[in-house]
């Protein structure tokens, strides 16, 4: 037997290695792998790999198909280590599969606490990895490390209270020896925060709150005791930049949702992006894309970082669709604003001013009879993951276009655990909660598509329109292909170039996650969930 | 000739939940009471629960004002219907808002016309059966009838009649398409995604189509249906209206 093994490493050519933060941060140096929610740290959700290609995408076949245990949303997007995929089954089953054929190694099942109330089903997008440990933060707001090569849990801290509404949903992020994470629960009257924990031990190092309390800059940005309640929740991985030392992070709304009546004030750091310090938590800078908001425009997209040419010089950026239907482009050294422009229709805003700070236009907001909002309570886009190619240039945005909800304010007292949304938007179009069923809605009643923008001028370069509207991210590589799905269906393959259809295959459930790329035995992998289920292609 | 649907709306109300009497106050403070309690999860008109529609008097099992308040005070275990902390009388106010939902909107007295004659008009002169299934007779390409009391108001109904073009739910749209190769026809969408499109033609055909064989589709914002506002005496209408606002699904074959 431990001739067999000695011979397989032989074989293969390699030992089994622990994923150091080196290899994290090179990660685009083994292609092969997904060694992080997005891929790299800069968050690109973008391959090196090259073997299926616009001309054979064609020839991509099932190679196995995952179905899981659960009838929650597969929001998930895999890591994949030397040919073992690690994933989640909702709401807290961490996986270890073998990523050739889907068969499971081991399956740990964390069973959350029963207060554990997340608004918008009992889901997770994934898992960080450092050496040969798993995290994973939980439906009840804990943080758990597991070892990656049996499953056996090897810590759990508690990260806040699920029975106040906190919850852990999105992915963890590995900068150096900490992992980060942020709290869910805008709909709940939380106080958010990110927090960085000790790898190896899940101490706490540091705390980054992302509503200021007395004393700290941008409280005033409050009145009363709103900021205690005012939300600013964290549910989607953030990136890191080496050279800055700063990790990015999403904000979400302000509490109460959609009635800005009971925090009156910009509401700091909700629906913003923050830049920390990734050894300290302490602030660096801080861009608000929606100032006071009352349409639930979190600010929860994924930060984009990319090195490119800005206006004849190289510059170090960061793209943003945003939820709140505009697309950014900032300075992430600095947090200049350089660039915003609407990528669907949008009628709450029109113009910034010269720092970038959006110009609400009047009467759009919330009333007692309903008041018409573009982009609708979804966004323009929400947390499904962009792509940014840096072969083609262009920044790829799942949206949503020509949505609108119509928002009704009420009041709403807050209750500790309670929802504290204080309104209703209604819509023709659901989140993606709501059961499917025929589609007989009219385009201009709102519909799905992939937008490919020129982050250079925001301008939009092409588009592939969707009948339905999608929950799905987007992966492109660097033989041009663009890989997404939609709330109809379908999996399919676009020329990045252009948007071309290339390849198309029906998978009968909503693609729900970020689809991600590996390969094994130089054989290259195309894996994405659709309804209840984790699928893997390759070409035939 | 559209005022007469709109009287009597007093009596209707009275015959239709004749339980507990409400004054206008009540209704005004159980309404506060349902915007800071109830219309976060069913909405301003109540409609936002699957089968669950207050503004046309849907409820899932909650038959008497007695039923409903009992349910706003205890919930529904297991539906997602939370106990709430009120007192008997804050829950009558919302009952009492909540039965005003069903009143305000199409103030229209089903007594003004006769039923039995309504079905006679549907059935032979008014020519619905065309396009309409009644329990199963008449034709699947219009909306299916059989229920239409159960979620239609009397004023809804009236409207339809004189005015079809007024108000197409998304689930009686047609299209008329034209194919790459000429055929044209118009048919009642079914469904659609990125890629392809189900219809019912004027046969009672199920037909998918590939997108890429159509050249073009368009809505018929014109609805198929004939107004009746020239076709029908005032007095036929309310017949028609009377019937159709009895139909609720019971004779289902």
């Amino acid at each position: 037997m431990n001739l067999r093994v000695l011979l397989l490493a032989v074989v293969t050519g390699s030992l089994p290695a622990q994923v150091s933060f080196d290899r994290i941060l090179q990660a685009n140096q083994e292609p092969q792998n997904w060694l992080t929610y997005s891929g790299t740290t800069m968050s690109q959700r973008h391959t090196p790999l090259t073997q299926i290609t616009p001309q054979n995408v064609k020839n991509l076949e099932m190679q196995w198909m995952y179905q899981a245990r659960s009838l929650e949303k597969f929001e998930a997007t895999p890591l994949v280590v030397d040919g073992i995929m690690y994933t989640v089954q909702a709401p807290n089953d961490v996986m270890a599969l073998d990523a050739v054929t889907g068969r499971l190694f081991w399956m740990y099942s964390y069973a959350p606490a029963v207060e554990a109330r997340p608004c918008c089903g009992r889901v997770n997008r994934g898992l960080a990895i450092l050496g040969d440990t798993l995290y994973m933060g939980t439906i009840d707001a804990h943080l758990l490390a597991i070892d990656a090569k049996n499953g056996k849990p090897l810590w759990n801290v508690q990260v806040a209270k699920p029975q106040s509404g906190y919850a852990l949903t999105h992915a963890p992020l590995v900068v150096k020896d900490k992992v980060i994470v942020g709290t869910a629960g805008g709909e709940f009257g939380i106080r958010g925060y990110i927090a960085a924990y000790d790898a190896k031990t899940g101490r706490e190092v540091w705390r980054f709150y992302t509503i200021p309390g007395p004393g700290e800059p941008g409280h005033e940005t409050w009145q009363n005791d709103a900021w205690k309640t005012g939300g600013g929740s964290v549910w989607v991985t953030g990136s890191y930049d080496p050279d800055l030392n700063l990790t990015y992070w999403g904000i979400g709304n302000p509490g109460p949702d959609w009635n800005g009546d009971p925090r009156p004030g910009d509401n700091l750091y909700t629906d913003s992006v923050v830049a920390l310090d990734a050894d300290t938590g302490k602030l660096k800078w801080y861009y608000q894309f929606s100032p006071h908001d009352e349409f639930d425009y979190d600010s929860v997209q994924v930060p984009v970082l990319a090195d490119m040419d800005w206006q004849g010089r190289a510059r170090k950026v960061m793209l943003w669709a945003n939820r709140n239907g505009l697309f950014y482009v900032l300075d992430r050294t600095t947090g200049q604003f350089l660039l915003g422009k609407p990528f669907v229709k949008v009628n709450w805003m029109d113009g910034f001013d010269e720092k970038g700070r959006p110009k609400r236009v009047a009467g759009k907001t919330p009333s007692a009879e309903g008041t018409q909002i573009f982009p609708g309570n979804q966004g323009g886009t929400n947390w499904y993951s962009p792509s940014y190619s840096a072969r083609t240039g262009l920044f790829y945005i799942p949206s949503w276009v020509e949505y609108d909800s119509t928002y009704f304010k009420i009041p709403a007292e807050y209750k500790e655990g309670e929802r504290y949304t204080a309104g209703a938007p209604r819509s023709t179009i659901g989140g993606s909660n709501a059961p499917g069923g025929p589609l007989t809605r009219l385009d201009e009643e709102g519909h799905g598509a992939v937008r490919a923008m020129d982050p250079k001028t925001g301008a939009m370069k092409w588009e592939f329109k969707m009948a339905d509207v999608t929950d799905a991210g987007i992966l492109t590589t660097d033989s041009d292909l663009l890989f997404t799905g939609g709330r109809d269906g379908y999996f399919f393959a676009l020329d990045a170039r252009n948007g071309e259809l290339l390849w198309k295959v029906t998978i009968g459930g909503r693609a729900q996650n970020g689809p991600m790329s590996y390969s094994v035995s130089g054989k290259q992998y195309v894996a994405f969930a659709a309804g209840n289920s984790l699928f893997s292609y390759a070409l035939k | 000739m559209r005022a007469v649907f709109f009287l009597g709306f007093v009596s209707a109300v009275s015959t239709l939940v004749a339980q507990h009497s409400f004054t206008p106050a009540d209704v005004e403070n159980g309404g506060r009471v349902y915007r800071g309690n109830c219309l976060n999860c069913h909405g301003p008109d109540g409609d936002f629960i699957p089968n669950v529609d207050f503004s046309h008097g849907k409820f899932l099992r909650a038959v008497t004002d007695d039923d409903i308040a009992q349910v706003i005070i205890h919930g529904i275990a297991g539906a997602g219907m939370p106990a709430h902390n009120f007192t008997q009388q804050q829950a009558d106010l919302v009952v009492a808002y909540v039965r005003s939902l069903a009143m305000s909107a199409g103030h229209y007295s089903p007594a003004a016309g006769d039923k039995t004659r309504g079905k006679a008009i549907v059935e032979s002169k008014g020519q619905c059966l065309t396009c309409h299934r009644i329990s199963g007779n008449g034709s699947r390409v219009g909306p299916d009838l059989s229920d239409i009391g159960g979620f239609r108001r009397a004023g809804e109904l009236a409207q339809s009649l004189v005015e079809p073009d007024a108000e197409i739910a998304p689930e009686n749209r047609f299209f008329r398409v034209v194919m790459r190769n000429g055929t044209t026809f118009t048919a009642k969408l079914l469904n659609q995604d990125t890629f392809t499109m189900q219809f019912m033609n004027p046969n009672e055909q199920l037909v998918s189509l590939q997108k890429s064989d159509i050249r073009e589709y368009t809505f018929l914002s014109k609805s198929p249906m004939p107004s009746y506002k020239d076709k029908l005496s005032s007095q036929e209408l309310a017949d028609v209206v009377s019937y159709l606002i009895s139909l609720k699904g019971e004779d289902k074959p």
